[in-house]
This record gives structure tokens, C-alpha cells and sequence, in this order.
């Protein structure tokens, strides 16, 4: 038997019981927890927001908000979560989160509100908080109210008092999630979930079962359980990997581990990578960012993930390792085809390392339907060096959704060497760009659309470098998540 | 103090946001052993069904039941309004249309079973688009025509004329909560449904309809929805037949639960439009005639689209006096989801399109939209193209003016007109467009409603009445009206979950007349009550029935109001009501007095009043992509004295945001062979955190009473999604401010999206650079 705390009160779970496929909603649903709703089942939506209790960046306990819907039982058994019960502090009366959007009037039909109230919860205790952001609650979509009183609600919030309860869990150490051997069905044919709790037992068990679907973040495995469903005999998940979870700012590189979540390498770079702090906010939801890796994002080799035009533009290097040793691919050989790539079976992307040194002019860019977690029509990272002349002496442009793979503009980044960056140089390359690619139409837009997008965002790019700011409407201000710039929040 | 009018929470906030307040699906764990469902599901969007073999999904562990056509013991059909959707078919009608259900232990044995049901299709030739459609001939509905004038010679008069066209997405409800439903047998050998419905009396009926029972054998529960936006007005009824029809073969209950890809694939959508027109003009903008045709894609079934028709028919003139005018409106068959009733119904389609009429008309007079539009504004005394009278048509004007001064219109328009010269790359807009929409169901039957209050002997209080709660607010309202009905606080009353073994036949709650209709029910249902206690309580005091008055649970004279121990309790009261054998129920009926529409002459007074409002939205777009973000909004709307204003804001402010998910991001795309390709929440965006603009004033018409209407109320539920066409027409101004000095047409493709903005940049510039050239 292994425990899930939920709510304080562990819950006991037979191993040998349950199919790996199990998603903590489900898993929570069936337990008699239904206040957490399943809306869209692939996190898009939040309604089935739970907050886990985490080990943070700087090693302080912290509740990291994810999508229950995505995030399978096996990853976080042993460990400690929240649900929308668990917040309100006793039948008679309600959390400062859930006054707060009763009086503001947040809640119309109620079924996505529980899932604002995690969202909202998570973000009222983290630490050094120095203002409310607003992405905290733009992974949950509500059909009703139009947001505006979800939004006043948050505003009104105060820091939490001094003897807050839920603020003095965050005083005590979070679980550490350790090896799980296994958790499997008791049906013939039996499904099976590993969780390695190291890199070498990781390495020994993908060599013994390379046909094991690997699981880090599981943003995007785990819609395939529940939309396609689809079934693997056996599941990895990383979660316990330790030497997948780091991050190195080192003078000339980061390195920055495949397992690590999107927030918390936003947290640790501390704006080391500035291209990555434009990056983030278009990159999905911050429920999606608690889970997501970059070394699933790149792995994935979606010709549509955010991370591979910026990391691209950046001249990133993957660490990959496997029982034979490790080896370093550039990122830009990396990718080897639709949702191809060149790791060997048994092989896994371990670091992704980027070099710290700042290109002259460098922005990322994202058109999609909508300006915050949507998935892109098409990005864009750009980054040129230029001399004390003011002349192109490298050039960068990496694309994503325009082609089988993210790829870069070999032709036109050539194209730009040797030249000023003016005017002139940009309409010299753009008939490069018009036709570097052969985009296709699918239901985000159409290849002619894209088509331009390839031209028009570098033509944007060179605007924008010249007026000295960003051109067009931008996602919400970010704010600075550096702990050492915020204020305490109690 | 009285409880209407008050801005109090939803009455449901509490269980809201601790996750307390039940749903359908959260019922489950209260049945024994229930079997979950998951329907066989066709790969073509035509075929005909030559076999469907069961055998080797019901050789599975956990697979119960592979339900088909001959498990229906009564009639295979689950038509809402033209009994045309067989609930099993014999010959397939759209992609991912259902063809058999698999009943087992657990949706993933289910889901498994499913797959293993084998189906032997013949595949036939599909319709997908309404291009398609029109060309052959395939209609769900003759045409339906208003006229009113002469609209022929007059537009052969007109000084101007030009014609266009305009194509509309549809849009998914994407109510949070997917259709869901239990059936189980009760203790009486009855089947009882918990459905997230709309319409529980048309969900018990299409239930005993498939079990060839009376509607007396069948009791449906609709205890609360997580949003349903008309897509549970019919559209329930088909997944709560499937359960009754598994709980008839199993003897076990049945759970029917679509999750959100099978939601997204089987259920019907706000139908896209397709409009042509030939407009007529004066000299300084004043339309003189209107010759429009509309097309609606119904998809495979008729459901609710000769009503959404109609109402499209009645809303194309939004404001705007149009003196002669025809229109003709006819339903296409499609091989899609069957499209249905969606906030709006209809008149949102036919609002967008004179709307963008009116741009057209104001680029050729070369005057500024706003002008253009007040000039050609309903006056008091001016009668719509169906002959009715346009009620309180001042208020246009009088809220365009308000709304123009609380926004600073005038002073914003030229600082938009300044940024614009300043910057190439980055375009505002700035527009303004009212609204005015008419109130009832356009099928005059369905305008009544029903309750039921029932007093206690220790004075506390049940009402029941027809209406469903969707998030909307009703129950809040009606709780507002009860508590004042017996005057009581309103912790004394208790909103029962909306069932048909309380109040039957009632309608849907829809065509935003929830309250009105079931307010005044409860309403007379509360009068009743305090009109028989009012004799018990005056022969008490002494004093006449006349005198007394119930208020903050006390009953006193009318002198000693303010005198918290005069009087007696409204506990008391009911106590020794009840000794004296004095009915401490009522049941209270409403239907709306004087509405009617003659289909032959297309005349009519279909709507009992009209709701009427105003926006002003500013935008700015990105030249390079077209991307876009909605800088500010103004809202003034009327919707009478309100009953409960922190709700009304809240429809109000929630309408105007879905009205712009329809308008902007909400894409549905369908594959050429008739696949949805947007079934998700990963491919079909609906406006997050990031939509709504950081400056958004709504504020509520003042001193607008409506006499007619419970409470001096006005319906609020629909009206607010069609301010959001100022956000369109906004877009259309920045997009016309890339052409300069100026484009006589903005084609802007509907959902506007960036790429849809970006190309229509593309063609203004076209026109405006033509335009020079010519000159």
C-alpha cells in the first residue's frame, strides 16, 4: 500500500490494484473528492485544478497549482496535494480565497470556480509575492462570467494571516517523492508504471523495457490517455529522477535539466535568458508550466512546441545519455523529421545547455488565436549579433509551425551576414524567408497565413528593434518573479 | 427591507466556490453498481448502417450491453420538434454520430467495448458546406419570409445601392459541465432521470417517448447546470434517452456522461449564417431599403432551427427604421451536428449583419459609423418589418447619448484618429452599436410557467418552480421575489432543485424569459399564501387583513413596521394557520398576456417588450499579424428595475465575452469529409483572463421600470452577447485606419481572428491603394 495526502488525511492505495493510466482526477473523483471537475480533460481548461504541496526553488515547501486531469496517480503517490475541499478552513466559514470570489461575484454556473479557487489559493501563499499575476489564473477558463469579477476577486486579496494554517504547513518540509517500484493492474496483461528514483536505475530500465512510454511532465501523454485513449504496457515516470531536476548557471552556459518544470526554470534563471523571460508567458498556462519540461517539450518534437524557436535562436545543446554514455547534439540536429528525432532507444535528453552570452537584438514571438495559452499558428525567435559597425556578424532565425520540424532559415540567416541591419537588409531577405518553408493549412490557419507570418514577424522583429519596443498587443506585464526583489508578502 | 433588488451573490456561491454545490456527474457515487456508457461512433458523415455485430465487445470482462435500435422499447426517435433524429439510426447523418452505445463496469472497459463493436457501413455522398448544400437543393425548411414596404421599387429608387454578402461561424457552447445523465429505476418500478437539461419536461418527454410510457412513469431532475447557453435546451434529451433506454435492459442504473471531445463532436452548435443582401441609400446614409437572404447550416436535423430562423428574421433591423424591407431566411441540411439554440437564438446573426451593413453605408457617404447609425434609429410610433410597435424606442437614443458621454466618445475618437497618424504598425479602433432585442418565445405556447411554494409549520419555506438554474442566476431571483412574496429573509427560503413531479409541463428555461415568466409565477404563488395569512394574522392583531404587512419575517400592522417585537412571527403565523386549517401552499401560474405571430403574413406582436443597450469598444491591432487586444468597454444596458443587480452585471458583463469568443477566437473548422477539427479546448479557443479588457464599465439604465413585467424587470440573459458586434466594428475602424486615406468597404471575415484581421488589412490596403490609383 502507498499514500496520497490529500487534504491532511492520507488515503491508502493498493499498488497492485490500479491501472497506471489513473489520473489523479479520476483517482480523486472516484474517492468521493467531486468538487475538482473534469472540464476538457487536457488541460486547458483548470477546472480540475489541485494544488500539490512541493519541494520549491531554494528548497521552501511550496503549493504548486497542476491539472489533476494531466497529471497521473503514479507521479505523485507518496506525495502530499489540496483540493477545493480541503481549502475551506471549516463548515462555517469560507477561505479569504472563497469570500473573496463570493463577494466579488466570481462564480456564475460554479463548475470551473473550484478550480479558480486552487489557482487562487496557490498563488495567495506564494512566497515573497509582490503582486497578484495574472497568470495565475489564466489556465482556468470560465464560460460565464467574463472574467472581470474572477479578476476583482484576486485583487481584493490581502496576505494571509499570521496564524494561517495552510501558511504554516509551508513551515514544515513537502514530501520527497522517492522510487515507486511499481503500480499495476491486477488484470492479465498486466499495465505497469516505474518511477525510478535515480538516473542510473532510469537508464537500467528503459534498456530493459524500450518499448516503456516515458512520462515527465505528462502535459502531453496524458491527453493521449484521455482523449485517444491510449494504453502502454509500461510508463516511466521521471518525477524522482533527482539529476534530471537541476539547474547550473554557470558563467558561459546554463544547464538546465530535461525534468525540470517550466516555472520552476523560469524561477532559477533568474533572467539569466532574457529570450526565455519572453518566451514563458506565451508558453502555455502556468498550470501547464508547474508540469511541463523543456526536455518533453523538445522531445516531443511537435513542429508547433514554444520552446524549440527560442532555444533554437539561442544555439542550445542537448546532453543525451543512455546506459552506452552520454553524447551533445546541437538542438538544431536534433530534430529529424515530424515528431522525430535522433535519440536511440534507451536514450534520453538529460541537460539542455544554452550559452549565456546575450545576441545583440534577440525577441520571441507567438501568433495564435489567442494572445494567452493557446497553442501557436506559428513562433518565431530571432537573435542577431551585430559588431561595433553596426554589421550582422550572426544571425538567427528559428521557426515553429511552418515546417515538419521547428527549423531555422539557414538560407536567409546567411543571407544577413555581412549587412547592416536596415531596412534595406530586411526587404533583401525577405523573398529568402517567403520561401523558405512550405507551410501547410490546418484548423490554427492557413499556409499562405503562415506563409507571411515567416516574412512579416522578422519585418516586426526590425521594427521593433529600431522603435526601441515591443510593437502590438503584448500578454499581460510579467512580473519579476525574483525572490530576492520581492517584498514578503505577510 | 426588501430582499428584490438587492445585490447579493449567487445563491449557490458558497457551495460554488468550496466545491459543495452537486452536479449531475457528482450524483453517481449515490447509486449502486451503475453502468457507465460510450457510444459506437461512425467514421463517415453519411453512410448507411448495413450491420452492426456485438459479439465480440460483449465477449469482453466488464462489457454489459452493446445497446442498439432493438433495445428501444418504444419509438426509436428523439426529435425535439420534427420527430427526424432517430436515437438509434439506421443510416448515419454526421461524422462521430452515434450508432450504438456499449453499457459496462467502467467507462474504460466502456471505451473498450466500443472499439470492438464491429460496424459494416456503406458509405454515401455527404454534404458538408452550406455551398454545398445550396447547390443541391438541400433544405431542412421552405423559405421564411417577412416583407414590409416595397422593398423592389424602392431599392430601384434609391439614390445609392450596393450588395454584399457575409459569412458567420458558428460557436460552441463549451458550457464547462459536458451533457450528463443518470437513469435509475425507483423504488415504483419508474424511471428517474437526473439530466443537466434545460428543458426537464421535454427531457421526461422524449424519456417516456423511447420507453413508449406516460409521462407519468417518468420524473426528471435537473438539480443545477455548469453552464448551458441553449445547448441544453434539446440537446440533453437524446443522452438521457440512451440511459433510460440501458436502465430498461439492464435493470440497472445508467450513467451517460460525454466527455469533452464527444460533446464537442456530437452536439449541435450555434448555426452559421450565411447572408446576401442589396441595400439601398440615401445622400447622407439613410437606409431606404433592404433586400436580404439568409441561410442557416441546420446540420442533419431540423431541432430548434425554424425558431432561430425566425428570430433572425426579426432582429436583422436591429435599430434601425428600415422602410422597406424583405427578408428571406431558409434552413440548409447538412451532414453535421444537428445545430441548436445558443444564447441569442438567431438574433445575434441577423444583428451582425445589418450591422455591418450600416459600416458599408457610412464608408460610402464618407460619415462616421456612429452618425450613421443614429440617423437611421427607431423613433417612437415606428413599427418593425412584422408591423410591431417599437416600445420605449427613445430609450436608443437616450442610452446612445448617456453611454457617448460616460465613455468621453468624442474625446477618445480623436485621440484614436491621432495614434493612428503617429503609428504605422499598431491601428486603433473605436465604435459604438446598441442593441435591442425582443423578449419572449417566439412560439407563443411556451410562454407560461408554473410554481409551487410551500409553507411549513415552523414557517420556513420550499418553492419550486419550473425554471432551471444554468448559472444565469434565476433561483437567486426567485428566492429575491419569494422572500418579499411572504416577506421573509431570504435564509427562510429554500430553492428546490427543479423537478418534474413538482411543476409540469413547463418550458424551457430559455429565450432569456426565465425569470419573468417563472418570477411571476412565484410570485402569485406567494400572494396566494400571504393573502390566507393575512386573515389568520389580522383576526390575531385585531386589526383588518388590509392592515397588515409582512416584512423581515414578522407580520404587523402597517403602523408598527419599524417595531421589531410588534406583530408576530411568521413562524407563529403559520403555526396557528395551520391549526386553523388554512392551506399553506400554493401553486402560482403565469403566461404573458398579448403576444402572437402570424407565419402567413409574417405580422405579428411577437415579443411582449424589448431589451435595449449600448457599447463602446476601443481595439488595437498589430499590422504584421493582426493580432489584437481589446483596449477598453463601455457598457450601458437596460434591463429594468433589476430584481438582483450583481447578477444582472454579471450576465451582462459574462454575455459580452462569450459574444466575443463567437466574434473573434471561436473558430469551428470542419474537415472536408465532415470531421469536426476542432474538438477540443486545445483547438477551439474560447476568450480566457487575457480577452477580458482591464478597463471594463458596465453600468445599468437608470429609472427604466418596466411595468408590464415582474418587478418592473427586464430579461438580461441574451441581450448583452450582441453589444460585443461594437468589438467587431471596432476591429473593422482599425483595420480601415491600415488603408489610409480610406477604404469604402472593410471585409472582415467572421470569426475575426488575427489571421482573418490580417488578410482583411491585406484587401483594405488593395482597395484604398486601387482607389488612389482610380483617382
Amino acid at each position: 500500500m502507498a499514500d496520497l495526502i490529500v487534504n491532511g488525511s492520507a488515503l491508502s492505495i493498493d499498488e497492485a490494484g490500479v491501472d497506471p493510466h489513473t489520473t489523479v482526477l479520476d483517482f480523486l473523483r472516484d474517492r468521493g473528492l467531486v468538487g475538482t471537475k473534469e472540464g476538457c480533460a487536457e488541460g486547458e481548461c483548470g477546472a480540475c485544478a489541485v494544488a500539490l504541496v512541493r519541494e520549491g526553488p531554494g528548497g521552501r515547501t511550496t503549493y504548486v497549482p497542476v491539472n489533476s486531469c494531466l497529471t497521473l496517480l503514479g507521479s505523485v503517490l507518496g506525495g502530499e496535494l489540496i483540493t477545493v475541499e480541503g481549502v475551506r478552513p471549516s463548515a462555517e466559514a469560507l477561505h479569504p480565497v472563497q469570500a473573496a470570489m463570493v463577494e466579488a461575484g466570481g462564480s456564475q454556473c460554479g463548475y470551473c470556480t473550484p478550480g479558480f479557487v486552487v489557482s487562487m489559493f496557490a498563488e495567495y501563499y506564494r512566497h515573497e509575492r509582490p503582486a497578484w499575476d495574472p497568470e495565475a489564473i489564466a489556465g482556468n477558463l470560465c464560460r460565464c462570467t467574463g472574467y472581470r469579477p474572477i479578476r476583482d476577486a484576486m485583487r481584493s486579496l490581502g496576505a494571509p494571516a499570521g496564524d494561517d494554517r495552510f501558511l504554516a504547513r509551508l513551515e514544515q518540509p513537502a514530501p520527497r517523492l522517492g522510487g515507486l517500484t511499481q503500480l499495476r493492474t491486477r488484470t492479465e496483461g498486466p499495465r505497469r508504471l516505474l518511477r525510478p528514483a535515480s538516473l542510473a536505475e532510469l537508464l537500467d530500465q528503459l534498456a530493459a523495457t524500450p518499448e516503456a512510454k516515458i512520462i515527465a511532465g505528462g502535459t502531453d501523454v496524458v491527453v493521449e490517455v484521455n482523449q485517444r485513449h491510449a494504453r502502454w504496457p509500461v510508463l516511466i515516470s521521471l518525477e524522482a529522477v533527482a539529476e534530471l531536476r537541476r539547474v547550473e548557471l554557470g558563467d558561459e552556459q546554463v544547464e538546465i535539466g530535461a525534468c525540470v518544470s517550466l516555472s520552476d526554470v523560469e524561477h532559477r534563471l533568474d533572467h539569466a535568458l532574457p529570450l526565455l523571460d519572453e518566451l514563458f508567458p506565451l508558453f502555455s498556462s502556468r498550470l501547464i508550466r508547474n508540469r511541463a519540461t523543456l526536455g518533453g517539450n523538445l522531445v516531443n518534437a511537435s513542429p508547433i512546441g514554444d520552446s524549440p524557436p527560442a532555444l533554437l535562436a539561442l544555439d542550445a545543446e542537448l546532453e543525451l545519455v543512455s546506459r552506452a554514455g552520454s553524447r551533445v547534439v546541437a538542438l538544431a540536429e536534433f530534430f529529424t523529421g515530424y515528431r522525430k528525432t535522433v535519440l536511440a532507444p534507451g536514450e534520453i535528453v538529460a541537460t539542455i545547455r544554452v550559452p549565456r552570452r546575450a545576441p545583440t537584438h534577440a525577441h520571441f514571438y507567438k501568433v495564435s488565436k489567442r494572445v494567452l495559452d493557446d497553442i501557436s499558428t506559428v513562433a518565431a525567435a530571432f537573435a542577431l549579433e551585430l559588431d561595433d559597425g553596426g554589421t550582422i556578424t550572426k544571425a538567427r532565425l528559428a521557426y515553429g509551425g511552418v515546417a515538419a520540424t521547428p527549423a531555422r532559415a539557414r538560407a536567409a540567416e546567411d543571407a544577413l551576414l555581412g549587412r547592416p541591419w536596415t531596412r534595406e537588409t530586411v526587404a533583401a531577405v525577405e523573398p529568402l524567408l517567403a520561401s523558405a518553408f512550405t507551410p501547410m493549412t490546418d484548423h490554427r490557419g492557413s499556409a499562405d497565413y503562415r506563409r507571411a507570418m515567416t516574412a512579416r514577424l522578422f519585418e516586426k522583429f526590425f521594427h521593433e528593434t529600431a522603435a526601441g519596443r515591443r510593437l502590438g498587443p503584448q500578454p499581460p506585464p510579467v512580473q519579476h518573479r525574483v525572490h530576492s526583489q520581492g517584498v514578503r508578502s505577510s | 427591507m426588501t430582499q428584490v433588488g438587492k445585490a447579493i451573490p449567487h445563491e449557490s456561491a458558497a457551495g460554488h466556490v468550496s466545491g459543495e454545490a452537486l452536479y449531475t456527474d457528482d450524483l453517481l457515487a449515490r447509486f449502486a453498481a451503475p453502468l457507465h456508457a460510450w457510444p459506437v461512433l461512425s467514421p463517415h458523415a453519411h453512410a448507411r448502417v448495413v450491420s452492426i455485430d456485438a459479439g465480440a465487445a460483449e465477449a469482453l470482462p466488464d462489457v454489459v450491453k452493446v445497446l442498439t435500435a432493438s433495445d428501444v422499447p418504444g419509438e426509436n426517435e428523439v426529435g425535439p420538434a420534427r420527430h427526424d433524429e432517430p436515437l438509434f439510426p439506421d443510416e448515419v447523418q454526421f461524422h462521430n454520430q452515434a450508432v450504438a452505445w456499449v453499457l459496462a463496469e467502467s467507462v474504460e472497459a466502456a471505451r473498450a467495448g466500443a472499439a470492438a463493436v464491429a460496424v459494416d457501413y456503406e458509405p454515401l455522398p455527404a454534404i458538408v458546406t452550406m455551398d454545398q448544400a445550396l447547390a443541391a437543393q438541400s433544405f431542412l425548411t421552405d423559405p421564411l419570409t417577412i416583407s414590409s414596404g416595397e422593398p423592389a421599387e424602392a431599392l430601384a429608387a434609391a439614390p445609392h445601392s450596393f450588395s454584399g454578402e457575409l459569412r458567420l461561424g458558428g460557436q460552441e457552447h463549451f458550457y464547462l459541465e459536458t451533457q450528463a445523465t443518470i437513469a435509475a429505476w425507483d423504488e415504483a418500478g419508474e424511471v428517474f432521470i437526473h439530466s443537466s437539461t434545460q428543458h426537464p419536461s421535454e427531457t421526461q418527454e422524449v424519456v417516456a417517448r423511447v420507453l413508449g410510457v406516460p409521462l407519468r412513469m417518468v420524473t426528471c431532475q435537473s438539480l443545477r447546470m455548469g453552464g448551458a447557453f441553449g445547448g441544453k435546451e434539446t440537446q440533453a434529451n437524446p443522452y438521457a434517452a440512451v440511459a433510460a433506454v440501458g436502465a430498461h435492459a439492464t435493470a440497472r442504473p445508467v450513467r451517460v456522461r460525454l466527455d469533452r471531445q464527444l460533446d464537442m463532436a456530437l452536439t449541435g452548435k450555434r448555426h452559421p449564417f450565411w447572408a446576401r443582401y442589396r441595400v439601398g441609400h440615401d445622400d447622407e446614409g439613410r437606409i431606404l431599403a433592404l433586400d436580404l437572404e439568409l441561410y442557416s447550416d441546420g446540420g442533419w436535423s431540423l431541432d430548434l432551427s425554424t425558431p432561430i430562423m425566425y428570430r433572425a428574421l426579426f432582429h436583422c433591423d436591429n435599430c434601425y427604421r428600415i422602410p422597406n424591407l424583405r427578408v428571406v431566411g431558409r434552413v440548409l441540411r447538412t451532414h453535421k451536428t444537428s445545430q441548436t439554440a445558443f444564447r441569442g437564438f438567431g438574433g445575434p446573426q441577423g444583428m451582425v449583419v445589418i450591422e455591418d451593413i450600416l459600416d458599408r453605408v457610412a464608408r460610402a457617404v464618407a460619415r462616421p459609423g456612429h452618425e450613421v447609425r443614429a440617423l437611421n434609429f427607431y423613433r417612437e410610433g415606428d413599427r418593425t418589418h412584422y408591423g410591431q410597435l417599437v416600445r420605449d424606442a427613445g430609450r436608443i437614443e437616450r442610452i446612445w447619448t448617456s453611454l457617448r458621454a460616460r465613455a468621453d466618445f468624442g474625446r477618445r475618437l480623436a485621440e484614436v484618429e491621432a495614434h493612428n497618424h503617429a503609428n504605422e504598425h499598431e491601428k486603433r479602433g473605436l465604435a459604438i452599436t446598441p442593441v435591442r432585442f425582443g423578449i419572449s418565445f417566439t412560439a407563443s405556447f411556451f410562454n407560461q410557467a408554473g410554481a409551487l411554494v410551500l409553507v411549513y409549520r415552523d414557517g420556513s419555506i420550499q418553492v419550486n418552480h419550473g425554471g432551471t438554474e444554468m448559472g444565469q442566476g434565476l433561483h437567486t431571483k426567485m428566492l429575491q421575489i419569494a422572500a418579499d412574496g411572504l416577506g421573509v429573509p431570504l435564509e427562510a427560503v429554500r430553492l428546490m432543485p427543479t423537478r418534474t413531479d413538482k411543476v409540469p409541463n413547463t418550458s424551457a428555461t430559455a429565450a432569456s424569459s426565465g425569470s419573468d415568466l417563472n418570477g411571476a409565477a412565484v410570485e402569485r404563488a406567494c400572494t396566494q399564501i400571504r393573502e390566507r395569512l393575512a386573515g389568520v394574522a389580522a383576526a390575531a392583531l385585531g386589526v383588518a387583513p388590509g392592515d397588515v404587512e409582512f416584512s423581515e419575517g414578522r407580520v404587523r400592522p402597517f403602523w408598527q413596521a419599524e417595531d421589531p417585537e410588534a406583530g408576530l412571527s411568521f413562524a407563529e403565523l403559520a403555526g396557528r394557520a395551520y391549526i386553523q386549517r388554512v392551506p399553506l401552499f400554493a401553486t402560482g401560474y403565469y403566461r404573458t398576456p398579448k403576444i402572437h405571430f402570424d407565419e402567413q403574413t409574417g405580422r405579428g406582436k411577437p415579443f411582449h417588450y424589448f431589451a435595449y443597450g449600448a457599447a463602446i469598444t476601443e481595439v488595437e491591432v498589430d499590422g504584421f499579424t493582426g493580432q489584437f487586444s481589446i483596449r477598453r468597454v463601455d457598457i450601458l444596458h437596460d434591463v429594468g428595475d433589476s430584481i438582483s443587480p450583481k447578477v444582472d452585471i454579471g450576465q451582462i458583463e459574462g454575455g459580452f465575452i462569450q459574444g466575443l469568443g463567437w466574434l473573434t477566437s471561436e473558430e469551428l473548422v470542419w474537415a472536408d469529409d465532415g470531421r469536426l477539427a476542432t474538438r477540443g479546448a486545445s483547438t477551439y479557443k474560447l476568450p480566457t483572463l487575457g480577452e477580458c479588457p482591464e478597463q471594463f464599465n458596465i453600468e445599468l439604465l437608470p429609472s427604466a421600470s418596466e411595468p408590464s413585467v415582474v418587478k418592473g424587470s427586464k430579461a438580461v440573459g441574451e441581450p448583452p452577447l450582441m453589444l460585443a458586434i461594437s468589438a467587431r466594428e471596432a476591429l473593422r475602424a482599425a483595420v480601415a485606419a491600415f488603408a489610409e486615406p480610406g477604404v469604402d468597404a472593410v471585409e472582415l471575415a467572421c470569426p475575426s481572428t488575427p489571421e482573418a484581421v490580417y488578410w482583411a488589412i491585406d484587401r483594405a490596403r488593395a482597395r484604398a491603394v486601387g482607389r488612389s490609383a482610380a483617382e
